[in-house]
């Protein structure tokens, strides 16, 4: 497609925390320095910025990218902000791909920063205005609701159980003691943990859902010739893509996330990918609530419709099972500061894929890893594919 | 993340420094008003609400019928010039058992928040309401429910027009 191949060449990111004492912009300064450093690059071999976070309303501060972007080096230079709710985190890097694949840029910084806990009393309230005005928010619905409408669709039409998907919740919690920057990872959280803990929203429950969070990821883009020439170990991006659904989310199919699909099609087609289920080696599915990472990985088309319980129950999608998902502990376990946290997922296959994920490595040296987020009012997939080979 | 790297940046607080007054912060209440417009298609919506019947848009061309109705065909583009009464029976296609509110304070009685699919409109075409006038126990998804109406005098073109959504005897239509 007269594209030029694009590299990730350094990632950085700051602990996910419940509430951070730093700002937005100072979160985004630690990750974008680490970043930078782990390249050992500056600001000034920077030639774009892409920033991704989410909804103004969380800050409240409009034109939010504009109060970030200090932090995220962005004065003096060309600078863009996408926002794609919560697929924003793996939608900057697609920003980032074709700001250097397009020719117009060689070295692109991908920030997310997300800092939830400005919203009082709790940044659930940040997302009441995703519903209708008219039509829906007169009946005074809560984010966790559309959450629990779309689990249950899913465990109904296929005959799941709630022990089914509280597996992901353990195996991604489990996963997180191993990162450093991870909010809520348990070595020894059990299945009974998570159906004994609260209901929040039948059939969701407390440990169902990833918690609110203060995180910010940084990753730099490279296009061939400088990412050869500043690291010997270039992460490539291989394939993007990215699919919107309907909003009128009652009328669609609850059960199959076909805009994830769509996503991960475009993806797999510009990677030359024929058979996903063989040539992803991690995968890296938005995990919000413990029952996406299934749907998502049905949609992906990396499980049978209804069947990616059954994956997650015979261990396949362990650290060390055939198709390791979630190797970081993702959303449930590391925390879910949105947009950095689907961020954090591509810099976890950079990490994994360079061999560099200490006590989260994946074993059998992986070549190729999927990342993908999801998000607005349920209806966006954004999906990134790496490898080592360009 | 290398595993040169073991220290990373970010500093957690807690409650207790806050009420501590370790930490400084600004608190604000912001006050955002809005009046929305309702537009062609849901004007004419929230119309027959108050009229007290349900209805959808039909698209000719893809022979899709849509709840609430909308002026524009999502699938093919083109305008969806047909208004259908519907009827206001459904079936549950899903629901919760919602103990929190917004702002995630603990309710006793839970609410229960469901997609209806509506009689008469394309297959999964439903819409957000509640259902009422049932055992938490007794509902499932697949229940054949009713809509539940305001009075007529009391009905003021809203979705709130209808109270609640109740269970009824008797299969699809």
């Amino acid at each position: 497609m007269g594209m030029r191949k694009v590299a990730v060449v350094g990632a950085g990111m700051t602990k996910f925390v419940r509430r951070a004492q730093e700002t937005g912009k100072e979160l985004a300064w630690q990750a974008s320095r680490m970043a930078l450093g782990s390249c050992e690059l500056t600001l000034d071999d920077i030639e774009a910025i892409c920033l991704g976070t989410a909804p103004d309303s969380f800050d409240g501060v409009h034109m939010k990218a504009e109060y970030l972007s200090d932090g995220a080096g962005g004065w003096g230079k060309p600078f863009m902000r996408s926002y794609v709710g919560g697929g924003t985190g793996v939608f900057a890097p697609i920003q980032g791909w074709y700001h250097v694949a397009s020719g117009l840029f060689d070295v692109v910084l991908v920030v997310c920063e997300e800092k939830m806990s400005s919203y009082h009393p709790h940044a659930q309230g940040a997302f009441l205005t995703i519903f209708d005005h008219t039509t829906e928010r007169a009946l005074k619905p809560n984010l966790l609701w559309i959450f629990a409408l779309e689990m249950n669709r899913y465990m109904q039409t296929y005959g799941i159980s709630k022990e089914d998907i509280a597996r992901v919740a353990v195996k991604n919690k489990r996963n997180a003691a191993d990162h450093p920057c991870a909010l809520l990872g348990d070595p020894d959280i059990t299945i009974q943990d998570v159906l004994n803990s609260e209901v929040l929203a039948w059939p969701v429950n407390r440990l169902d859902v990833s918690p609110v969070s203060d995180g910010a990821v940084a990753l730099v883009l490279a296009a061939e010739h400088v990412a050869k020439r500043v690291t010997d170990k270039p992460v490539w991006i291989q394939g993007v893509g990215w699919s919107l659904d309907t909003a009128y989310w009652a009328n669609r199919d609850l059960a199959y996330p076909r805009y994830v699909e769509y996503a991960a099609r475009m993806a797999y087609e510009m990677a030359g990918i024929k058979e996903p289920r063989k040539e992803i080696h991690i995968v890296e599915p938005y995990d919000p609530f413990d029952y996406k990472e299934l749907h998502h990985l049905e949609g992906l088309l990396l499980a049978d419709r209804g069947q990616a319980p059954r994956l997650t129950a015979d261990g396949v999608t362990a650290r060390d099972g055939d198709m390791p998902v979630c190797p970081s502990g993702g959303l449930l376990g590391v925390g879910n500061p949105i947009a950095a946290a689907g961020l954090m997922k591509v810099a976890e296959l950079f990490w994994q894929l360079r061999g560099e994920a200490s006590a989260r490595q994946v074993p059998g040296q992986p070549k190729r890893g999927l990342a993908q987020a999801w998000g607005d009012l349920m209806q966006v997939g954004t999906v990134v594919i790496l490898g080592i080979n360009p | 993340m290398t595993e040169k790297i073991t220290q990373f940046p970010g500093t957690p607080l807690r409650e207790a420094d806050f009420e501590g007054g370790k930490i400084l912060f600004r608190h604000d209440r912001m006050k955002a008003e809005y009046a929305w417009d309702t537009g062609i298609a849901i004007g004419r919506y929230l119309a027959a609400l108050k009229e007290g019947y349900l209805l959808g848009g039909y698209c000719a061309t893809c022979r899709k019928t849509v709840i609430p109705p909308r002026t524009v065909c999502e699938w093919c583009f083109r305008p969806m010039e047909a208004f259908v009464p519907l009827e206001d029976t459904g079936t549950v296609n899903t629901y919760s058992l919602c103990y929190v509110t917004w702002d995630v304070k603990r309710i006793k009685e839970p609410e229960i928040p469901a997609v209806i699919e509506i009689d008469g409109a394309s297959p999964l075409h439903g819409i957000l309401h509640k259902l009422g006038e049932v055992e938490q126990e007794a509902v499932h998804v697949g229940m054949r429910v009713q809509a539940v109406w305001k009075p007529a005098e009391e009905r003021e073109g809203a979705i709130t027009d209808i109270l609640y959504f109740k269970p009824i005897e008797g299969g699809a239509k």
